[in-house]
Formats: C-alpha cells, sequence, structure tokens
C-alpha cells in the first residue's frame, strides 16, 4: 500500500481504501481531466465564413441572374419581370412615404397575435391529445390530417361564417397553426425516452408531478420544433387570407399588397409584396424561433457545433 | 395474492433489525408468445441493514426484473416484497436528465423528497463533494465524461435518502479503468453512508469485488441457484488473487447452469 494520505473528505475513521484514498482522488481527477470535452465560442472570423457569407454570396447570385436577364434583354417586357433596380425603388418609395412598416405591421401584428392565440389552444390540445388514450384515438388522426390540408381552403367558409373582417384573418391562422403545434407536442412527448420516466418514477415524480418536472421539459424539442411549423403555418394562412379576401376596410397588410400590384398590373409592386412576405417571414423565424431552438437543442447536448 | 408493502419508517431506527428488503417467495411472469413465460420462480431473499448484496446472473435470468419489482415499478405475479421507503434505483444508462444541470439534477430529487428549497443548493454540493464532483453543480450533463455522469446519477440516487439503494448493471457501459475505479469509490461510499446495496451483474469479478454476499440466479426461471458470503476484507482490489479464487468458483457455477439450457 502506498503512504497515507488522508484527503478524503469525510475524512472518518472508515477511510475505506486505507492509504489509497489520495491516490484514488487523484486518479479520478485526472480520469475527469481526461474524459472531459471543453467547448468554447466559435470566433467571429469563422462565423462570418461559414455561416453569413455562404446564403449572402447566393442572394447576390440570384439577384445578379436577375438582373442579366433584364439588362441583356433575355425577358424584354417590364409588365413580366421588372429589373431589380425597379423593385427597389418601389420598396425605397414606400418607405420614404412611410407606407412600407405600415405594411408589415399590419401584417405581422395579425400573424403574431394569430399565432399567441394558436399557442394557447394548440399546447392544451396537444397535451390532452398525447396523454389521454381516448382523446387521441378520438381526434388524433385528424389533428395530423388537417396539417396535409392546405390553409387556403379554409379562407372561403371563413369569410361565410365570420364576414370580411379580422376575426375571419385569425380563424384562418388558428386552423392553419393549432395542428401543428398540437402535433408538435405529441409527438415530444411520444419521444420521451421511457428511461426518463422510470427514472422520474423512482425519484418520486409521478402523476402531475410527472408530467411538469420530467414529460414536459423532456418534450421541450418536439414542442419548439412544432412552434417553428406553426410560425411557417400563421404566416402563410395569413397571406392566404389577406391574397383572398382583400377589402379596403382592413387596411393594407403584405397580401393586399401583392393582389393590388396585380389589379393594377403593376408588376414590380408584386415583386415588392413577394419579397417582403419571404423577408418578414424569414426574418421572424431568425429572430424568435430558430435561437429558441437551438438554444434548447444546445443546452441539451444535441446540437454539435460543426 | 402479490402485494408490495412499504413499511412505515421507523423512527430513529428503533427496529433496525428490520431488513431494508425482504423478497418472499416472489413470481413474476409475463405473457409471451407461447403463452404465460415465467421468469422469476420463487425468489426467497432478504438484503440486511447495511448490506452489500449482488444479484449475479446470466441474460434471461430476470435479474433487471427482480430489481424493478423491488424498485416498484412492477408488480409480482406472486409473494410479497417489503422495503423500507421507497428504493433508490440506479441505471445502467445514467438517466440523468439533460435539460438540468448536474446540480439541478440532484436538487429535483431533493424537491421531490420534500427538501425546502433553502437546504437543496447546500445538500446537492455536499452529495458532489461525497461523488468527488466539487464545482460540477453547473455543468450540463453532456459535458460531463460516462464516469462523472454516473457518479452524478449516484449522487441523485443517494439524494433520495433510501435506506436501500437498487443498482442495475450501473458500470456495464464504462471502460475498465474507470469502472475499476468507480468500483473503488462504491465500496467507499457504502461504507460512509452504510446504505444497503443490492446490485445486478453479469460480471462475477466485479460481483466479488463488491459483495458481502453474492446471489446467483438460473435462468430461465430465475431461481436462487446458490449463494456465497465473501469474506476478504475491504478494501479490495478486483486483481486480489482471493477475488480471483472465489471468482472461479462462481464462474464454474455459472457455466454450470448455462450449459444446463443447451442440453434439450
Amino acid at each position: 500500500m502506498a503512504s497515507t494520505e488522508t484527503t478524503t473528505p469525510a475524512g472518518d475513521a472508515g477511510s475505506p481504501a486505507g492509504g489509497d484514498a489520495g491516490d484514488l482522488a487523484g486518479l479520478e481527477a485526472g480520469l475527469d481531466a481526461l474524459e472531459t470535452r471543453q467547448s468554447g465560442r466559435t470566433p467571429f472570423r469563422q462565423t462570418f465564413t461559414q455561416k453569413i457569407l455562404p446564403p449572402a454570396v447566393a442572394v447576390l447570385l440570384v439577384l445578379a441572374v436577375w438582373q442579366g436577364l433584364v439588362s441583356f434583354k433575355i425577358v424584354d417586357d417590364p409588365s413580366k419581370l421588372p429589373a431589380p433596380s425597379d423593385v427597389w425603388q418601389v420598396v425605397r418609395d414606400a418607405w420614404l412615404q412611410g407606407e412600407l412598416l405600415g405594411y408589415i405591421w399590419t401584417s405581422v401584428s395579425r400573424g403574431l397575435l394569430g399565432f399567441c392565440f394558436a399557442l394557447l389552444i394548440g399546447t392544451p390540445l396537444g397535451l390532452l391529445v398525447a396523454r389521454v388514450k381516448v382523446v387521441r384515438a378520438a381526434i388524433g388522426p385528424i389533428l395530423s390530417g388537417l396539417q396535409s390540408l392546405p390553409s387556403v381552403a379554409w379562407v372561403p367558409p371563413a369569410v361565410i361564417w365570420l364576414g370580411l373582417n379580422n376575426s375571419m384573418m385569425y380563424a384562418v391562422i388558428l386552423l392553419g397553426a393549432v395542428p401543428s403545434i398540437a402535433n408538435g407536442l405529441v409527438s415530444g412527448v411520444d419521444q420521451v425516452s421511457p428511461l426518463f420516466l422510470r427514472a422520474g418514477r423512482t425519484l418520486g415524480a409521478t402523476g402531475l408531478k410527472g408530467t411538469w418536472h420530467i414529460v414536459l421539459p423532456a418534450a421541450l424539442p418536439g414542442y419548439v420544433a412544432g412552434l417553428k411549423q406553426g410560425w411557417a403555418f400563421s404566416w402563410r394562412s395569413l397571406m392566404a387570407a389577406e391574397i383572398i379576401a382583400s377589402f379596403p376596410d382592413l387596411g393594407v397588410g403584405l397580401g393586399q399588397l401583392l393582389e393590388n400590384g396585380r389589379n393594377a398590373s403593376d408588376m414590380a409592386m408584386v415583386f415588392e409584396a413577394i419579397l417582403l412576405i419571404l423577408v418578414v417571414g424569414i426574418a421572424i423565424d431568425l429572430i424568435i424561433f430558430s435561437p429558441l431552438e437551438r438554444w434548447v437543442l444546445r443546452s441539451r447536448g444535441l446540437l454539435v457545433k460543426s | 395474492m402479490a402485494t408490495t408493502t412499504t413499511l412505515a419508517k421507523a423512527a430513529d431506527g428503533t427496529e433496525p433489525a428490520a431488513p431494508a428488503a425482504r423478497i418472499e417467495h416472489v413470481s413474476k411472469s409475463f405473457a409471451g408468445p407461447a403463452g404465460q413465460q415465467l421468469v422469476l420462480d420463487d425468489i426467497t431473499l432478504d438484503v440486511a441493514p447495511g448490506e452489500f448484496v449482488t444479484l449475479l446472473g446470466a441474460s434471461g435470468c430476470g435479474k433487471s426484473t427482480l430489481l424493478n419489482l423491488v424498485a416498484g415499478l412492477d408488480r409480482p405475479s406472486a409473494g410479497d416484497i417489503t422495503t423500507d421507503g421507497r428504493p433508490a434505483l440506479m441505471f445502467q444508462e445514467h438517466a440523468l436528465f439533460p435539460w438540468l444541470t448536474a446540480g439541478k439534477n440532484i436538487e429535483l430529487a431533493l424537491k421531490l423528497r420534500g427538501v425546502p428549497k433553502a437546504e437543496r443548493r447546500d445538500k446537492a454540493e455536499e452529495l458532489l463533494e461525497l461523488v468527488r464532483l466539487k464545482g460540477a453543480h453547473g455543468k450540463r450533463v453532456h459535458e460531463l465524461s460516462g464516469g462523472m455522469r454516473q457518479r452524478v446519477a449516484l449522487a441523485r440516487a443517494l439524494a433520495q435518502e433510501s435506506r436501500l439503494l437498487l443498482m442495475d448493471e450501473p458500470f456495464a457501459a464504462l471502460d475498465a479503468i474507470t469502472r475499476d475505479v468507480l468500483h473503488d469509490e462504491l465500496t467507499r461510499i457504502w461504507r460512509e453512508t452504510r446504505v444497503s446495496v443490492l446490485f445486478v451483474t453479469h460480471n462475477v469479478r466485479e460481483a466479488v469485488r463488491l459483495a458481502e454476499r453474492v446471489v446467483l440466479l438460473s435462468s430461465r426461471p430465475g431461481r436462487v441457484a446458490r449463494e456465497w458470503t465473501v469474506g476478504i476484507p475491504q478494501p479490495r482490489r478486483i486483481e486480489d488473487s482471493q477475488v480471483a479464487e472465489l471468482s472461479v468458483e462462481i464462474t464454474e457455477e455459472l457455466r454450470g447452469e448455462i450449459r444446463r439450457h443447451g442440453q434439450h
């Protein structure tokens, strides 16, 4: 036996491995150090060249091809394809006249408010379907089936039931987003490892305690994926509603802007609307949902840094 | 008639003689493709307070099933199981919750046991220190090595302050060096805390290295085949000649049990 070193934290008489106590602590510290991975922050340069540069180049390429089609008169009809500069001019004018933010805000406020309603309905509904067998048997298949129904199909009945107003828009958003959110939570709960449930039960987390401490946090990745998809569906449904049911009293959102452009045969305005719809949809995802998803996955070690 | 009873906790251990776990004539069968399949057959086994017992057996001996029954995760088809309070259970997989830090995993166990919020943090730090992971409170599960995860899992199981700790092949997935170190750690912690341990393994050397008593189960159905009391003084090493000798004897017996299954 090696020399007697008393480094056991408890330091009692039952110092188990006798003279090996100090050795054991040292050995363990060595093993821990060898096997622990260090993770640091990615330098900005790397983020820039790997994450920001590629999409920027792709966008520039598309713009270059577009400008080329117009400049080299391959498509020689501004009513079919306006030049990027013409579209930019329209966007700039809308900005200078103070209308641009108005268009965006009309749609975004509707979209986010509708999404929040969808969240409030979809979350308990998803939990109910996931946890109550009868409810799952009854509406589970319908709920997943509804996801494949294009939400634009809800616009005509919503107009008939609710008239041309904001409630109609919210109804269409709800019908589009609620199934996604609920289904996300259902699949999240279904994918909870049985091991966590067993571990939870031995710790005394049963019933509601088990749902709160184990099932819900374990289901979070699936739920967040559902939220992300739910937002995409909200935004799409809203645009469908705004394009089909455009009505002057409703205020001009991005969908109406597109419809107005079509009615005026103003292709630059149509392009402006399409670009804004795309940019806003991506921006909300990048600002809210992607960081949320990354945070959830990273904190669980489910996201490997590339 | 099958029951799983939990004895009311005797105030300040007025009944020190009561076993930490009493398994009486326990059988368990599952519905299989060929009708009811008997997995455990008339198992009777006591774990004395502070005792370290290993359950040893080949695949299909139902050792994990037995552990689940003792943990109260499943009910026996026949017989009685009595434990003093709800036993703590450790798995082969660490089963730590990845949405919580190492420390918060332990604190959740404390919270579910009803420990007031103000005491949880200190208690968790204490337990981490016991498994020599001081300073790992804020670490995420994926930032820890396999050995560290099992030590946090051990600390979380100890946080339940059960009189009985059930371990289901907790070191089977670790590399040999780490496993060896964790054997030493477990022995140390067992002797410090005087918790009773029922440890399931298929590794004969591990069983002899750790236990005061080794119980060999036969396979399909699981029955108690033989028991050995291990008199070798702790701390032992897995390479000790006495450990090796007894392991050879037990391995012979185990092989005999396995051979019987190829003979029809």
